[in-house]
Formats: C-alpha cells, structure tokens, sequence
C-alpha cells in the first residue's frame, strides 16, 4: 500500500481493511480495526467505554479535580455535612467536614488500582492453571481442577473476608484476597477452552514441528483463550469494585481516612436519613462504574467471543 | 507382505507388525491390527480404505499422536524414539484433511510458517518464508494475510508450506483433497505431484479415493476394518487386476452409481 | 413426464443482505420438475444448496427469495398462507441434508422420530403410525426394523442413519423429495447401497426427486437429467447421459480436472475460470 496515502482518513481504512496486508503490523492492525467497527455498531458497549474511559481520566487528574484535600476536613462546626451544592461543594461534606467530590475523585484511584491490580494478578494465575489443567489432562488435570473447585466452593465475599482476616486489614491485603478468590472462574473458562482447542489439526500440527507442550501453550493456545477470559474479567469488574467495597464497607479493607467508597458508604450510613448526600454518591460512582465495566465486557464478547453472542 | 524379520535395506519409512489400541476393557478399539509396509525413499505409497479402516491411524501412530500397542515403526533405517526426536520432526511432516481446522486462526501465514523455523532455530526466516510460498504456488501478497482470508485450496498450500518449510524428506498425506472442490483438487494433486518430484520426497497417502491414489502413488495398501486386504500397485487398480473381491467392490463403486446388477454388499453395512 | 409439471421454478434468485454488502446466491435460475430424477451439480458457492432451500421455504434469516414464479403442483409457493406451507413441507415435499448425524434429533429414538414425523401430517393413531413406520425402516432395507426402531441416532452408522432419515422422509409419501449431498459423508460401498434404496424408493412410488451434489460424476450416472449450476446460474442444462458431449467449457472442464482410473493424465487439467461464465 502507498505510505502517502496513509495522511488523509480514506487511505488509512483502506490500508486497514487490505485484503493482502504487506507487513506483520498492517495485518495485526487491519484486524484490530475490524474488531473495533464491531464494537462502535453497539451502542451500550459505547457507554460502557465511555464511563471506564472517563474513570481513568479522572483517576489520571484527580489531583487537578479535586476543589479540596480529600483526606483532610474543614472547619468541623461550620462546614459539617453540609448538603450538596452549597458553596463549593458540589456533593456536599460528609461528617468530618471533608468534601464529598473530592473524595470520589480520589477514590476513583483507589478504585481502579484495585480493580487494575487484582486482574493482573488473577488473570494470568487463571489461564495458567486453566490452560495447563486442559492441556495436559489426566492427574495434573484432576489436581488442579479440584484445587480450583475448593476456591470456587465458598462465596467470594466471605472467602476473602476470611484472608483478610488472616492477613490483616488494609487496602494492599484487599486485593490480594480479593485476587486469591478472583482466579478459579478464569483457570475454568481457559480450561474449557483447552479441551476444544487442544485436539485441533492446528495443535497436532505444531506439536509435529517438534514444539515443547509450554511453547504450545504460551504460543497457540493461550492467545485462543485470552478473548473469553478478558470479557469474563471484564464482567468481573463490577463484581471486583462490590467485594472491595464491600470490605471497605466493612471496615476491612481500605482503612480510614483513605477516600474508597465502600469505606465512605459505611461512614454515611449513620446519617442516611437525615443527610442521604453523604452515602448515596459514593454508591452512585460505584454503581455507574460498576454498570460501565458490565456493558463494555459485553460489547467486548460479541466482538472477541461471537459463539457466547446470543 | 514384509515380514516384522526383514527389514527392508534402504527403505525410507518401515512399518512392522503395527497395532494400535485406544481404550481399555470394554472400550478397547483394535484401530489397527498387524499393518505391515515399507516405503522406499522417493516412493509413494497409499493407504486405501473406508472410515473406520485404520488408515489415518497409521499416519498418526508414525507421528506419535496415537498409541503403539506393538510393532515396529523405522524411519530412515532407525526405529523411532519415544516421545520422537526433533530429528523425526525435520524428516517427517504432515498435511492434514481439514484446511479449515489445521491453520491456526489468529496466526498469519507467515506467523504459521515462521513458527517451525523458530522451533528447530533456523535462521534465514524471511527467504526461506518467500521461498517456500512461492513453492507452493502463493505470492508474497498472501503472507501476511489471516486463514479467513484464504479459499481452502489456498489454506491447503499453506499447510502443505508449512509442511515443507523444514524440508522434511517423508511427508505425510491425510485426505489432502477431499475437503475441496473438484477443480481445486486437481491444482493441490499437481502441486503434490511436482513437489515430490522437484525434492525427491517420500509420499505416505491417505485417501478413500482410489483415482486420487492412483494418480499420486506407485503402490498402495487396501485396508479395513484395521487390517490389510491387499497390497497392490497403482497398475493394478487401474487395470483392475486386484486380487481381493473388497478392491474390486471399491473399484465398481468409484465408477459411480450403475441401475445394473447390485455391486457385492461388503459385509460391514450387512451388520446391523 | 406427462401432465403438468410438479414444481416450476422461474428466474428464482436468493439473496443475502449482509453488512458488507448484497450477496447473490442464487441469481435467476430457472426450470420444471416432473416426476423425475433431477440433478443439481456445482462446486461450492454455486447456489445449489440454496435452491434447494429456497424452494422448501429453509432460507436462513437474512436471505431474501424472489421469483417470477415458484409453483408447486398448481399451489404458489410465494403467496400462499404460512399454514398451507407448513403443510406441505415435510408431506409432500421434504429433504434429505447431508449428514444423518446433524439432521436427527439426538434424545429421540429413530423410531419415535419417524411416528412423529407421520403424525404431524397425517392424522393417524399411534398404532397406525407405528406400524407405517415399521412398514418405512423395511422399505429402507433395514434388516431389523424392531431393533432400529429402538435405537438412538447415536447408536447407528452413518450409512443406517441416512436410511433412517430416507425412511422418515419419505414416511409421508411426499411427492417431491430434495436431496442435498444426501451420501457425501458416507463411503463409497455404502453410498451404493443408499442410492439404490432412494433410487427404488423413487422409482416406485412415481416422486420428484432433486438431487443436488457437487459430484458430476455421480449424479449423471444417477439422474434422468442434470443441471450443472456455476455462481448462482445455470451453465448447462444436458440429460445425464449426454455428460461426455458436455458443451460448456465449464462443464467440460469439471469432468476432465478429475483423476479417474481410466486414464493417467498428468498434470491434470486444471479448470481456468472465465469471468464471462458468471454472465
């Protein structure tokens, strides 16, 4: 394809689009292309881009949003839950004069951190033991599958309760319960992919060329499974921010005065009749972002995962 | 019919005395029963039979994606290691039936063809790439294209590329052309043709078609239900002198469909 | 071939709207079917699937059929009521798909498959129907009919489940059967032993038969006339046994690309497409 005409739009959607793509780039490229027009024609997977986009921004800016500190309050016999829109805080304080705006934009950090940490940390421990489980079968297959059935045994909240119990409260032992409890759907959902894949002519064919079962794995399997796993995390998102919240919620996550907004609902409950402001727009972010993760994790299985499409 | 004692000199691919067994009790399947051919290097040699012969399973016993129960499988003078050495893999390849299923579908092509190059460290990746598409009849615009961008004769040249790029000296043939069109068959089996005339390759065909053996073999083994029923020549079935009454029932119906007198009822759909 | 003809079919196209743009599967196709044996062949994409489909009413959701006319035994297949065509598919005229192991239903025995089947056109008592189901697996030459009968789809061979899908097709003596590919997934010996049954049962009870396939060769030996079908049109019209004075190249080309054992031709000749063939 002409390097000129890749200036002016119309050439560059043809050189996506080429049917005989002239280098490596062009073609991983053209496809990314084609999985990104799918996914505009949705509307609601749109929305859903839009608000986790907008929850990394604000997480990205929070310093520059923020109209005053979030971890310390003011004056607390003037400006105590103060309602929402009076001078200059928009959503209101909460009980210790702090401004609530403030607070959901530094909480909007918090948050995605969690969310971002806990599926790194699950998502490749998930398709590690899924793929390996189905690849391998017979007793490694048995091992790690009852392993995996031990965790998936127990309600996530109340298992991760349980390691935070253990490990102590505080933010960083959050996640990293909240990923212990996080990775058994994803080491089953690789898994079941295994099995279909592995008995393919593409799998016997490259074992033919003498490949090792782990460069089979990495190589030829994992990228076929990846697509199921990332929408499956990607509807675990909302789920993840509950759980965390949820701690938080119960005091034993994000300790205090950090800005999470379970931790912040908790505070507000005790004036939720009188000063409703102070609980409900924490529970509103957690909510919109929640829905957001949902409808993009959607819009992204129908463009990665055109079987699990109704 | 060798005998597992004389081991051929100078044959390329031996088979003595093969059986392979899948399952155990009473899901034990006999898939093939004391199978025994040699190959000479150069030769082609075909396998002939219905579903359920075994046929395939010979070739994937060879490449080690089936169970060996018993017998002895030599290639090039040495018998095959368990699991096989990286040196089988550079001798032996494999195309397989399904262009469909036997291309990876988020790879390229050239991803497909530099993938046994980085298995066995070869270097010169991006020639040898060109070089072995432009074999198989593909320019240099279809190597950066995805399998969904390909019609299934040009999948298959890819995998038979693909096959090749290690320049394996036996290549494996499984139903090569039976997924495609009549008229794309006859560019894969001139494909075939030439190539193993080019580099001199050793041909093992699976196929149920006769003509397809014909055209592509020098000898051929008929078989069913696992076992052999005849080994016989390319000559020979078309000149229609086999020996046993099940080649000559394969070569009656290949003819297609006669209102005269009813071809000899093979046993096998008798069985209810 | 006397009398009217038992289905006619005139300028018939299928389309497919699809985002990337129309695709014309079936573009003006044109014949009369009386009661014999018509053959269908083309490679595939050449509509032959899809005309068999059209004229059973099965074309999958996004397709659109039009036709000047498309007339089944004097009833017009494209304005006539949704319930007279339920009635008609599936008794008087119905299909037979290519593999028995797709077309059966898996949880239901053989037997109560071809009950049901009768039941659902014919108003007849259990009993009646069992005993014409019976009557159907032996005129499929099934050696065991009480055995088959019990059977699931699963438990068969490919070639019995063919004839167990013959057996249920035909169990409401429909007058005109498509059949597409219907041996393609058998072997050789038993594909014979199919066709003999369908040639039979055809012959006897005076049927409509289409039949399409992509084997040229096997459909010329097979059928009274053949129609060879090349990107949604028709190329040639020929009766079967005409094949070997086939005029168009196409055509011509199609039956010489084949390997045969008659003649060793090497390299084979190799079919070049001409753009003008799709007109």
């Amino acid at each position: 394809m002409a390097e000129t005409s890749l200036s002016n739009p119309a050439g560059l959607r043809a050189w996506l689009l080429s049917a005989e793509p002239g280098s490596r780039l062009q073609a991983r490229l053209g496809r990314a292309y084609l999985g990104w027009r799918a996914f505009a024609r949705n509307p609601l997977a749109m929305l859903g881009l839009a608000v986790v986009l907008l929850l990394v921004l604000v997480a990205l800016l929070a310093p520059l949003l923020e109209t005053h500190p979030p971890l310390s309050g003011g004056d607390l016999r003037t400006e105590r839950l103060l309602p929402p829109s009076t001078a200059g805080h928009w959503l209101g304080t909460d009980d210790q004069a702090r401004d609530i705006f403030s607070r959901i934009v530094a909480g909007a950090r918090i948050t995605l951190g969690v969310v971002l940490l806990v599926s790194i940390i699950a998502m490749p421990v998930g398709l590690l033991v899924g793929t390996v489980a189905g690849y391998f079968g017979g007793l490694v297959d048995t091992a790690l599958m009852r392993l995996t059935d031990i965790f998936l045994a127990f309600p996530r909240l109340v298992l991760a309760l349980a390691f935070v119990a253990a490990l102590g409260p505080g933010i960083e032992n959050a996640v990293i319960a909240i990923a212990i409890t996080a990775w058994p759907p994803y080491a089953r959902i690789a898994r079941a992919e295994t099995l279909t894949i592995r008995n393919s002519d593409f799998i016997a064919a490259v074992r033919l060329q003498g490949a090792s079962p782990m460069r089979i794995i990495a190589n030829h399997i994992v990228p076929l499974c990846m697509s199921s796993v990332i929408v499956r995390v990607t509807l675990d998102m909302a789920g993840i921010i509950l759980t965390a919240a949820g701690l938080g919620f119960l005091g034993l996550g994000a300790q205090p005065p950090l800005p999470e907004w379970g931790a912040m609902i908790a505070t507000g409950r005790h004036y939720v009749i009188d000063q409703w402001w102070v609980a409900a727009f924490p529970g509103l972010a957690i909510f919109v972002v929640s829905l957001g993760f949902n409808l993009l994790g959607d819009g992204l299985r129908d463009v990665l995962d055109p079987k699990a499409a109704k | 019919m060798i005998s597992s004692q004389t081991t051929m000199k100078g044959s390329m691919l031996q088979i003595a005395d093969l059986d392979v067994v899948f399952g155990t009790g009473r899901m034990r399947v006999d898939a093939v029963k004391g199978v025994s051919f040699a190959v000479a290097p150069g030769e082609s040699f075909g396998l002939v039979g219905e579903s359920g012969s075994g046929k395939s399973t010979i070739l994937r016993a060879v490449c080690g994606l089936a169970p060996v129960a018993a017998g002895r499988i030599a290639v090039d003078g040495a018998a095959v290691t368990n699991p096989r050495s990286q040196t089988f893999y550079r001798t032996v390849q494999m195309v397989f039936q399904d262009p469909y299923g036997s291309l990876h579908p988020r790879h390229t092509v050239d991803q497909i063809l530099a993938e046994p190059l980085a298995i066995h460290g070869l270097g010169n990746t991006e020639e040898r790439i060109v070089a072995t598409l432009k074999d198989v009849g593909l320019g240099p615009s279809f190597r950066f294209r995805y399998p969904h961008q390909l019609s299934g004769g040009q999948r298959q040249r890819v995998a038979i590329a693909r096959a090749l790029i290690l320049e394996p000296k036996i290549l494996l043939l499984d139903e090569p052309t039976s997924a495609l069109d009549a008229s794309v068959q006859a560019e894969v089996l001139n494909l075939l043709d030439r190539l193993r005339r080019e580099r001199g390759l050793t041909y093992v065909l699976v196929s149920h078609d006769l003509a397809v053996v014909a055209y592509l073999c020098e000898r051929l083994l008929v078989m069913r239900h696992g076992e052999t029923v005849e080994e016989t020549t390319a000559a020979a079935l078309r000149a229609g002198t086999v020996a046993s009454d099940y080649a000559r029932t394969l070569i009656a119906a290949s003819r297609g469909f006669s209102r005269g007198e009813p071809v000899a009822q093979p046993a096998g759909i008798a069985a209810q | 071939m006397t009398g009217k003809p038992l289905l006619e079919v005139e300028n018939l196209k299928v389309r497919f709207h699809l985002r990337t743009g129309t695709v014309e599967a079936v573009r003006g196709l044109s014949f009369t079917l009386g009661r014999e044996r018509l053959g269908i062949v083309g490679e595939s994409g050449s509509g032959k699937s899809q005309t068999g489909r059209a004229i059973l009413g099965l074309t999958p959701p996004p397709g659109e059929v039009r036709a000047d006319r498309l007339v089944f035994d004097g009833t017009d297949l494209l304005t006539a009521p949704r319930r007279t065509l339920r009635a008609l598919r599936g008794g008087r005229m119905t299909m037979v798909m290519q593999d028995p192991k797709f077309s059966l239903n898996p949880v239901m025995t053989i037997g109560e498959q071809i009950v049901e089947a009768y039941r659902a056109h014919r108003k007849a008592g259990r009993a009646e129907a069992r005993d014409k189901a019976f009557a159907m697996l032996e005129a499929v030459k099934m050696r065991n009919p009480a055995r088959v009968f019990s059977l699931y789809p699963h438990e068969v061979s490919g070639g019995m489940g063919q004839r167990a899908m013959i057996a249920m097709m035909l169990v409401t003596d429909p007058d005109l059967l498509i059949a597409d590919e219907p041996t393609s997934a058998l072997d050789v010996t038993v594909q014979m032993e199919v066709l003999r049954i369908l040639d039979e049962l055809v012959g006897a009870r005076g049927m409509g038969l289409i039949f399409i396939s992509h084997d040229l060769k096997l459909v010329s030996s097979f059928c009274d006339r053949v129609l060879v079908m090349y990107a949604g049109r028709v190329v040639e019209e020929m009766s079967a046994g005409a094949l070997a004075r086939a005029r168009h190249p196409y055509t011509q080309g199609l039956m010489r690309c084949l390997p045969t054992l008659a003649a060793d031709v090497r390299p084979l000749p190799t079919l070049l497409r001409d753009p003008t063939w799709a007109g």
